[in-house]
């Protein structure tokens, strides 16, 4: 089930291409991280959906639905670049900033209630955003983004400018946020963060789609074949080259008799291969599957990427 | 609700609550009332304490020439000076004035000896009567009656008549004219760039303070423009509204306290600035008599209606403008470039108000009333003089034209402005903006 479809969309600016035919997907429910290095066309995209500017040509649903004026008080947007009134009140603020997303004002002042609560942070009501630490000011931001209720939400590097104890809240919240049946698109550098909570990535460079698919579906296509063993009980071996098939990329003695290297195995190599081929130089301890990081396969794609224009 | 009011309601309250408004609206009229009741205040103060002066003089050409008034009382003596100085610093006298005998040919003295320091006032008036009294005694020696001199001197007072044409002839008096047109035209220009500046200041902050991309998120740059613009207009009205009121409740107190005798002294009413300045000119009570005579004739319908109306038509027009500044550059500093062509139009009004008010019926002030951006300052300033109803009607349908053109085209720069960072905008970038569709 899709929440958001992206069909070709096209935005440009006075002399550069922003979006060229972006086509997306993001199924219901599920975290969708949107990455890309700075000036890929993230923004311009999120602007899009965020009904700020309009694209050029291309389409936009949303739940089955063509994007459309209403569908602003069905989404939450937290900007990487944040701020609220500072001269206003916080509790007075958050209100005025769902009143404009819709949300009755009693209804309004009930759920900030309880965000108060669950955040600990009752006592801030009455005071001015200004007063704020920027990391009270950041859990402020997030409680406005989510209060109208939305059923997608677009946060813009949430992470940023959070310590590490309200970084693991705000994740939590996230996630809490998909169980109870948001759509969340994310969009971010931080690749550590997207391996640990997207289903779903799409890569952007130059106002392209270079890459879309579930996390774990790229991470499978992106796997190199290559093995982590550590063996003890070695009495020599390993010299030279390894047989066909084999390849020796990193070695380290960790004793006389104890070794761990990581070895890529050719294509047609199966994993029991290597094993049979291993057993003879002595007991293996451990034996894995290195699978790329999300982090290698983010620079591998966009280096790629420069390398063909 | 909707979200356009829902800004504007924001706009409104957050400005309305801050100290400083309410410490200008009330400190507003009291300043203006204390401008009119403080000498009121002081005359009467000095009123209730009398003088008494010792007169000696050696000339005996001053007998009973100084006249006795609430304030003074003089005395004729004729003690050797040395014990009158004596009897003004024991109390007897508040002030000695003492007229040694001239020497041939050479012009009358006078000294006063004070206990204290000698009044202005007395000074000034003791230097008239003896300056009268000697200018005669010259008159006479040369053979001339200065009877004569009095009655050859002589006030002139013009009367103007406005005829209409349907025939009528209403009393009219210029100063008035010029003061009426000139106060409102002022208030206008005042109260746009006041009140404009305040719009642009305000965009200025969303920028800076980043809620901007939040609050697009929720609602159109438009929507969010105008619930800014016309919430800063309600501000301005609830500041001036206020002033009036308080400005008159502030007299109406003052002339209780004071009693209506005093203030009857001072004009009455709601254009109280237009007759203070017209009465400082004008000393003679048969000239304010007819001061209030035209007053009364004035139409003030037409001018309170057209004031508001260029007052409010004026404000958008320019309020526009100003936020589209506000959204094209990221701190106040930048706004320099472009508050100066804006802001052009407005001072010329002022600048030319003199020459308007000598011809406020030429072409220049026809046109520059026509044209909108000039048109809430140079048409003020015409209208007390009377001007036709067409062509009022005709420069404020101009003006919502005007207005709303500039509303759209500052939307276009608005909309594209508030999302731009960090570039140094100039005006070939501006009409990039206007031109995206």
């Amino acid at each position: 089930m899709q929440f958001i479809h992206i069909q070709h969309v096209t935005k440009a600016y006075a002399n550069h291409l922003a979006l060229d035919k972006v086509s997306l997907s993001v199924p219901k429910q599920t975290i969708y991280g949107l990455l890309g290095p700075n000036g890929a066309g993230k923004t311009s995209l999120i602007r899009i959906i965020n009904q700020i500017t309009a694209p050029d040509s291309g389409e936009v649903f949303i739940d089955g639905e063509k994007l459309q004026p209403k569908h602003i008080a069905h989404i939450g947007y937290l900007p990487e670049e944040r701020g609220l009134y500072k001269k206003m009140k916080v509790g007075e603020q958050a209100i005025y900033l769902a009143q404009l997303k819709g949300v009755d004002k009693k209804i309004a002042e009930k759920r900030l209630k309880l965000w108060f609560e669950r955040f600990e942070i009752t006592g801030w009501w009455n005071r001015k955003v200004e007063e704020l630490s920027k990391g009270m000011q950041q859990k402020i931001q997030f409680v406005v983004t989510v209060i109208h209720e939305p059923k997608l939400l677009i946060f813009d590097e949430p992470f940023s400018g959070f310590d590490p104890i309200n970084v693991n809240i705000l994740k939590e919240e996230i996630l809490r946020l998909r169980e109870e049946g948001a759509t969340i698109i994310f969009s971010t550098h931080n690749m550590s963060s997207v391996e640990e909570l997207c289903d779903n990535i799409a890569l952007i460079d130059n106002g392209i789609k270079i890459l879309e698919g579930s996390v774990k579906e790229i991470k499978q296509q992106y796997r190199t074949n290559t093995f982590e063993v550590h063996l003890t009980g070695v009495s020599g071996g390993f010299e030279g080259p390894l047989p066909n098939g084999f390849q020796l990329i990193t070695k380290t003695m960790l004793s006389p008799d104890e070794i761990s290297a990581s070895i890529r195995c050719e294509q047609h190599v199966k994993a029991n291969d290597l094993l049979e081929f291993l057993m003879p130089y002595g007991q293996i301890v451990s034996y894995k599957e290195v699978l790329p990081s999300m982090h290698d396969i983010f620079i591998q794609q966009i280096e790629s990427q420069k390398n063909k224009n | 609700m909707n979200k356009t009011l829902l800004i504007l309601q924001r706009e409104y309250l957050t400005r309305v609550k801050k100290p400083s408004f309410i410490v200008m609206t009330f400190l507003g009229p009291l300043l203006m009332v204390m401008l009119m009741v403080v000498p009121i205040f002081l005359a009467t103060l000095s009123e209730t304490e009398v003088k008494k002066i010792a007169v000696l003089d050696e000339t005996d050409w001053f007998r009973a020439k100084f006249e006795n008034d609430e304030s003074y009382i003089y005395s004729y003596v004729n003690d050797d000076l040395d014990s009158l100085k004596a009897q003004v610093l024991r109390g007897d006298y508040n002030t000695l004035l003492y007229i040694p005998k001239p020497e041939l040919n050479i012009p009358v003295n006078a000294i006063l000896f004070n206990a204290k320091q000698a009044s202005l006032s007395l000074k000034a008036s003791i230097r008239n009567t003896i300056k009268t009294e000697v200018e005669n005694r010259k008159l006479l020696s040369s053979g001339i009656d200065p009877e004569v001199i009095k009655s050859s001197k002589t006030t002139i007072n013009i009367q103007t008549i406005k005829l209409d044409d349907d025939g009528q002839e209403s009393k009219s008096y210029t100063e008035v004219d010029v003061a009426l047109g000139m106060i409102t035209s002022i208030l206008i220009y005042f109260f746009i760039f006041m009140f404009g500046s305040l719009v642009m200041r305000g965009v200025i902050e969303e920028k800076t303070s980043r809620i901007i991309e939040v609050m697009v998120s929720s609602v159109k740059p438009f929507q969010l423009m105008m619930g800014k613009i016309t919430g800063i207009a309600l501000v301005g009205l609830t500041q001036f509204l206020l002033w009036v009121v308080l400005t008159l409740g502030l007299y109406s107190i003052f002339a209780l306290i004071f009693g209506p005798e005093a203030m009857s002294q001072l004009p009455v009413g709601s254009n109280v600035m237009a007759q203070n300045l017209a009465t400082e000119q004008i000393n003679n009570n048969a000239q304010i008599a007819q001061v209030f005579e035209v007053i009364h004739s004035i139409d003030f319908g037409v001018i309170i209606f057209s004031f508001l109306i260029y007052f409010i038509g004026g404000y958008l027009l320019y309020a526009a403008m100003f936020a589209a500044i506000g959204s094209a550059v990221d701190n106040e500093a930048d706004t320099q470039q472009f508050m100066l062509p804006v802001s052009i139009p407005l001072i010329l009004g002022i600048v030319l108000s003199g020459f308007i008010v000598d011809n406020p019926d030429s072409s220049i002030a026809f046109w520059l009333s026509m044209l909108p951006l000039t048109s809430p300052v140079i048409m003020m300033i015409r209208i007390p003089f009377g001007v036709p109803y067409w062509e009022i009607a005709l420069s404020m349908i101009l003006l919502v034209a005007g207005f709303v053109f500039t509303t759209w085209i500052a939307a276009k720069i608005y909309r594209t402005g508030i999302l731009m960072y960090g570039k140094k905008v100039n005006y070939k970038e501006l009409w990039k903006w206007i031109r995206y569709q």
